[in-house]
């Protein structure tokens, strides 16, 4: 028996992810571990994540999730694998879930963990990582992916011996449907709110879209991203692409300053990656403070301007 | 156009979850209920479309009887109609959610131009029930859409990328499931309440098949509850706020 993983790129860190994770199930069910790649290249990185044969998919280079899933579909069908894995990001979890619906397989996304058996036993997240769930899995193929940062990528010390073969799937043209025709490139400017390590954010206790004056100033300080809560979108004080949480941006920032938000589970499942939680907040109650290392607690509006002063008085000693 | 929009709801959490004593629900006894924001941008889209190009919106969602008030919130935005699919309140895998979807809408005297989904449900995050109704159905779908335009005959979505987006056009009839950031959803008018309590809605109830993703409990995550340490109130917070920060070696 075998465990596929569908692998978006060799280098790519949630297959990387998806890769030690298949790893770590394997011995309890197959023998080899098979990566399936579309239109990326094979590389040396694959072996020693444990990979000994990678399929390299053909003829689909342009993203087109219906085929792509029919690519695994009948790899799964030559290979009969025990378990087929995608990472848990967007295009992981859309392939997989048209892998399941072809094959009428049940598919439990974004998994921390899984135990084999019949029915297997998974813990998957729910509620953007707030909850966690115990579940049975009833399918063959067990078809799942790997929620992000759930394991850290890891090497083997002894790589597998990769064999590369490619792969021509005979895709139909209803497959080729929804098919990625033309890429658009982001409006950036400034500091990336997914990337930035530095992130303040302004909640309802900013109060107003002007209010968030003092909250770029200090962001622009610290070289830092604006960030945003969702009652803040939703007011129309700043645009979604700064909004923070479940339905927002996930961000990882060294550190993450807070200011004037309540910390409702919405906003805490995009700010749970910061390294260290800053909050601001008059009400020494919050929520927020539950998940914080740092509370200041006051008025945003006083505290946000005399940290900025604070900040020039330092550096300009 | 006739645009059919998909919701489920959920509850309201706070800052803090707290479960139901078996440990299979969160405790919504001083909770209130909504519906994902990708799933109100999906109703605000219906809207929008039938405004623009005529034709119906209709929503639609699987859940208990009290489920009606978040059809109501819905048509009091301006979606025309509402089809109730009635559950005991249990749990209801992807699976069996989609064919009950699939059945309800091949039931439907009018045909759907367009299907729309949230990217995900705010609760279970399954991330497959619009791809299973689009598989079922034979349409096409696209998935986590953040910009969407209907022309000619074909919608034509933008899905977000890291890096920008992809841009995909599909022929009508098309499943699109969408992300919050596709529009700023409108907030319901009195009048518009009013209107709600008077539209049309469609309820049957349909019989749940065993679950083959069956959850047995939830479990709250581990390192909740960390002590913050406290460095002052108001502005005279100041100093010790930098003395983090130096730390950090960011002053």
């Amino acid at each position: 028996m075998t465990v596929m993983v569908f692998v978006e790129h060799a280098d790519d860190e949630l297959s990387q992810q998806a890769l030690t994770f298949a790893q770590g199930i394997r011995p309890g069910l197959g023998d080899e571990l098979h990566a399936v790649l579309v239109g990326a290249p094979a590389a040396p990185s694959l072996a020693a994540y444990g990979v000994s044969v990678a399929h390299l998919v053909e003829g689909l280079d342009a993203y087109a999730p219906a085929a792509w899933a029919q690519a695994i579909v009948e790899l799964a069908g030559r290979t009969a694998p025990a378990a087929v894995v995608g990472p848990g990001s967007d295009r992981g979890n859309e392939v997989l879930a048209h892998v399941a619906a072809k094959t009428d397989q049940p598919m439990a996304a974004n998994c921390v963990s899984v135990t084999s058996g019949d029915p297997a036993s998974v813990l998957r997240v729910r509620w953007g990582g707030s909850l966690l769930e115990e579940a049975r899995l009833r399918g063959s193929p067990m078809l799942l992916t790997v929620a992000p940062h759930a394991v850290t990528a890891a090497a083997l010390a002894e790589p597998a011996e990769l064999v590369t073969e490619s792969f021509t799937p005979s895709v139909s043209d209803l497959d080729l449907r929804a098919c990625v025709s033309e890429r658009a490139g982001a409006v950036t400017a400034g500091v990336s709110l997914a990337d930035a390590d530095v992130v303040v954010s302004g909640g309802r206790g900013v109060g107003s879209a002007e209010g968030f004056a003092v909250i770029e100033e200090l962001a622009e300080l610290l070289g830092g991203a604006v960030g945003c809560s969702r009652a803040v979108t939703s007011a129309g004080w700043r645009p979604h692409t700064d909004q923070v949480g479940q339905t927002g941006t996930k961000i990882s920032p060294e550190i993450y300053i807070a200011c004037g938000i309540s910390g409702a589970t919405q906003h805490m499942a995009g700010c749970k990656g910061a390294k260290r939680l800053l909050a601001i907040n008059p009400d020494g109650e919050a929520s927020i403070f539950a998940n914080a290392d740092y509370a200041v607690i006051g008025d945003l509006h006083e505290v946000v301007p005399a940290i900025s002063a604070e900040i020039r008085k330092a550096r300009s000693t | 156009m006739n645009v059919l929009v998909c919701v489920k709801r959920v509850p309201l959490t706070g800052g803090k979850i707290v479960l139901t004593e078996d440990e299979r629900a969160i405790s919504t006894r001083h909770l209130g209920f909504t519906i994902s924001p990708h799933e109100e941008c999906g109703a605000e889209e219906a809207v929008r479309l039938v405004e623009a190009g005529g034709g119906t919106s209709t929503v639609l969602t699987l859940g208990p009887p009290e489920a009606e008030e978040q059809l109501r919130d819905m048509m009091a935005i301006g979606v025309d109609r509402a089809v109730h699919l009635v559950t005991d309140g249990g749990e209801w895998d992807p699976q069996a959610t989609a064919a009950a979807i699939v059945a309800a809408i091949r039931a439907e005297p009018e045909r759907y131009d367009l299907i729309l989904f949230g990217n995900e449900s705010a609760d279970a995050g399954n991330y497959q029930v619009a791809i299973r109704v689009a598989h079922a159905l034979g349409l096409p779908c696209v998935t986590g859409v953040k910009g969407l335009s209907v022309a000619g005959g074909t919608v034509r979505c933008e899905q977000e990328t890291a890096d920008g987006s992809d841009v995909f056009v599909v022929a009508l009839p098309a499943v699109v499931t969408v992300k919050e950031g596709l529009n700023l959803p409108r907030y319901p008018s009195v009048p518009g309440r009013l209107r709600a309590k008077r539209k049309p809605l469609t309820a049957s109830t349909p019989a749940r098949p065993d679950p083959r993703l069956e959850m047995v409990r939830l479990v709250l995550p581990p390192g909740m509850g960390k002590q913050a340490e406290v460095l002052g109130r108001g502005p005279e917070a100041a100093p010790a706020v930098v003395g983090v920060l130096r730390g950090l070696g960011l002053v």
